[in-house]
């Protein structure tokens, strides 16, 4: 097989030549030219097996199936449902088919559910086409978010954000005592506990995500585990990547809306 | 032959690229030529409005280019002048050819370019500030596109006319250029030339594209790997 002429997880600008032979598959954010592959976007080079692909910096979120994501109601058209901004191209639709409870449209209005300018956590359930994006709250993860606050992250380092496994978010939700939800579409919403060194954390990520050792430097920025985790209930069956729906909410408190910030 | 600010005749204006320049928005760059500052900034991809001016099977990419009033010793009145809807659409068009918009049907990305202070080469400034912009929003492309006018000063072809050197000459060839695939986006003339003085101009400019796509990689670079 022909040599790469760059490296793995080397530094690409859209056009740059990654390898020219056709022994190797354009993966994500590749595409072929003649007989090289070469870039579309700025990113790391990475290769699995014959495929190569990029790793992405930057961009806007690309919606996926199955993806938990941060959305706000944007409109409510007539009685089908919620028109929904997820930080897209393009706007995804919440019908009533996706909410839990079953709703009587002739009874009750629909922002008696969802208002707009509410935030849920919620399931990318189906795509048909690429801007008929419907989410559903048909998921144990899924919920309305009260209360706490909304920081946007670079969509591209989510995963760095969530960590192996999610060993990275547990970690900062064990020792910050906050209580996190991470949408795939760029949208951190967080809780309580020490929410000022969630932010440094999180900034540490952004600046160094694709750096070694990066857990080590976080574990050494967020100290020693702090008092137990409060309200965190241990769901063997969940798959570990994700978030632990943070049920229980405590006595009531006034429900106000999220703010949202720049992070 | 001595220039007016001392360069060489294939000497281009010292020139510094910034990737990152505005943090609201999705991709961003400025890039000095000399005295000429373009600052670029690139939002979406995102909802095209209005609704009607979607494209069915591509995005819409929306160039506006403007010149600050305070960019050059007269005023420039703020809005769109005749001047300034050419130089939209030719940034349009030459960076059309370099991004994949097929990827993001009935979608727009909007690229604006501001010219912060003008002293000749402003477009081909905007077009090496948007494309930086483009690349920095993560916006799939097929290469970058890199921008630079070249002339003719009595007998010697000169590259990256500023100054007087554009009011004096017998011509100025603005062109864009990807540099990658080799082809060219932007080709436009002032004045005239020969057939065989275009060649010569148009290889001068080439290069001097080549010299700033190094540069545009190496602002990437720096804006991404610490």
């Amino acid at each position: 097989m022909a040599e790469l002429i760059k490296k793995e997880r080397e530094f690409v600008v859209p056009g740059d030549e990654i390898v020219k032979s056709m022994d190797y598959l354009p993966g994500r954010n590749c595409f072929r030219a003649g007989e090289s592959i070469c870039a579309r976007k700025i990113g790391l080079v990475s290769l699995s097996g014959r495929v190569i692909s990029i790793i992405p910096l930057s961009g806007k979120y690309v919606p996926k199936v199955g993806d938990m994501v941060i959305a706000t109601v944007e409109d409510i058209p007539g009685t089908r449902g919620w028109v929904m901004d997820i930080n897209s191209p393009y706007k995804a639709f919440l019908p009533l088919s996706g909410v839990r409870d079953f709703i009587d449209t002739n009874r009750t209005s629909l922002d008696k559910v969802y208002k707009i300018g509410d935030v849920v956590y919620a399931k990318i359930h189906s795509m048909s086409g690429f801007d008929m994006i419907d989410i559903s709250m048909q998921d144990p993860r899924a919920r309305k978010l009260r209360g706490g606050r909304i920081i946007r992250i670079n969509q591209a380092k989510v995963p760095r954000i969530i960590g192996k496994q999610g060993s990275m978010i547990s970690m900062i939700k064990d020792r910050t005592g906050s209580r996190i939800s991470i949408g795939q579409n760029g949208y951190l919403w967080m809780d309580g506990g020490d929410e000022k060194m969630v932010m440094k954390a999180i900034d540490l990520i952004d600046t160094e995500a694709y750096k070694n050792g990066l857990t080590d430097k976080v574990s050494k920025l967020l100290g020693e585990p702090k008092k137990p985790a409060p309200a965190k209930e241990v769901k063997p069956a969940e798959k570990p990547k994700e978030e632990k729906p943070a049920e229980k909410p405590k006595e009531e408190k006034p429900a106000e809306k999220p703010k949202e910030e720049n992070a | 032959m001595k220039r007016e600010d001392g360069r060489k005749a294939d000497e281009m204006r010292s020139t510094t690229m910034t990737v990152g320049v505005i943090p609201n928005a999705n991709g961003s760059a400025m890039v000095k030529m000399g005295n000429t500052v373009a600052v670029a900034a690139v939002y979406g991809p995102r909802e095209m409005h209005p609704k009607h001016k979607q494209i069915s099977d591509r995005a819409n990419l929306n160039t506006i280019y403007a010149m600050v009033p305070f960019s050059c010793t007269d005023r420039i009145r703020p809005g769109y002048s005749r001047r300034s809807q050419e130089i939209c659409k030719v940034t349009r068009q030459a960076l059309e050819s370099a991004v994949f918009l097929e990827d993001f049907p009935k979608a727009a990305i909007d690229v604006y370019i501001n010219i912060i202070s003008a002293n000749a080469g402003t477009r081909a400034a905007g077009i090496n500030a948007a494309s930086l912009a483009l690349a920095d929003a993560g916006i799939p492309m097929r290469d970058l596109v890199a921008s630079i006018a070249a002339g003719k000063i009595g007998d010697e072809y000169v590259l990256d006319l500023a100054g007087k050197e554009e009011e004096e000459t017998f011509c100025d060839l603005p062109l864009a250029y990807m540099p990658k695939s080799k082809k060219i986006t932007l080709l436009q003339m002032d004045g005239d030339l020969s057939p065989q003085d275009v060649k010569k101009v148009m290889e001068l400019a080439i290069k001097g594209c080549e010299q700033l796509y190094k540069m545009q990689k190496e602002a990437l670079k720096k804006r991404w790997i610490k």
